[in-house]
């Protein structure tokens, strides 16, 4: 397959617009200099794989991502940014000094995840573009035969709701207990 | 389509993730690479899934699972970064030398 074969596929346009704001998102959430905006540009990032997955007819779990991430997870950061009184504004001192050898890693990884998947799947198209998955079999199948993992997952949920709330809560000093206590 | 753009799409990210987790500095940063990286397997199970379709779209159940963990895993990591800078007022991972030896 040529280049003017895949660019002649409109598909292939929406890729390609998504593509470069999913990598510029992702390039700023790790470059930029204020914490503010790097969480927004997650916000970026992860929309644009929703994009991402809609072209791959994954229609229902491109909704998940948005309402998880989008909707909750990166709020939750913003919180995490606030409450720790992150220097908000623009701040050299975020990222360590040694770059060069983190660059050299992740450009290796890169390349390597990148040739692995070119070696191995080299032509292989994507098959039923437009025609989504319906929720109904992912719904039929969670509740079938991942209805273990399923419930797991939800303990884990639980594990995690009660984990954070008793890790996040402040003890109270003796004084103010003695204080409660006469009240 | 091909299957492989996705996947380079995904290696990106995933190199991306890899870069934040080593430079940065502050701990929520560090959260924030993290989930960039965990995003990137959520691209390549999808484009996966695409590909090998299974009758049991079994491709978009491990994706919802990875969400599903990443989100508690959010979660358990800001209460924890939370506990952190309450004891020690910093958010910066090179304060937090307590158990070096």
């Amino acid at each position: 397959m040529t280049f003017g074969d895949w660019i002649s596929e409109p598909a292939n346009w929406a890729f390609a617009v998504i593509a470069l704001v999913v990598l510029f998102s992702g390039f700023r959430v790790v470059t930029a200099k204020n914490v503010v905006h790097a969480a927004l540009y997650l916000v970026g990032a992860l929309a644009g794989t929703a994009g991402l997955f809609l072209l791959l007819s994954a229609e229902f779990v491109a909704w998940t991502l948005v309402l998880v991430y989008i909707g909750a997870v990166v709020v939750l950061f913003l919180f995490g940014i606030m409450i720790t009184r992150a220097p908000t504004g623009f701040d050299e001192g975020l990222d360590a000094d040694h770059k060069a050898w983190p660059a050299t890693l992740a450009a290796g990884v890169f390349v390597m995840m990148s040739w692995a998947s070119i070696d191995a799947f080299g032509t292989e198209l994507v098959v039923s573009i437009g025609v989504a998955v319906p929720t109904e079999l992912i719904g039929e199948s969670l509740l079938g035969r991942f209805v273990m993992p399923f419930e797991i997952v939800s303990f884990v949920l639980l594990a995690a709701l009660i984990g954070g709330i008793t890790l996040a809560r402040r003890d109270l000093t003796p004084l103010e207990e003695e204080e409660r206590a006469s009240v | 389509m091909l299957l492989t753009q996705f996947l380079v799409v995904g290696a990106a990210l995933f190199a991306m993730g890899v870069y934040g987790l080593l430079v940065r500095r502050n701990i929520v940063l560090i959260l924030l690479s993290v989930e960039l990286m965990l995003n990137a397997v959520n691209i390549n199970l999808v484009a996966f899934e695409s590909v090998l379709v299974s009758s049991e779209a079994i491709g978009h159940i491990f994706a919802i699972f990875v969400i599903t963990v990443a989100a508690a895993e959010v979660g358990i990591g800001l209460a924890i970064v939370l506990m952190i800078f309450r004891n020690r007022k910093s958010a910066n991972v090179d304060d937090l030398n307590l158990m070096r030896w």
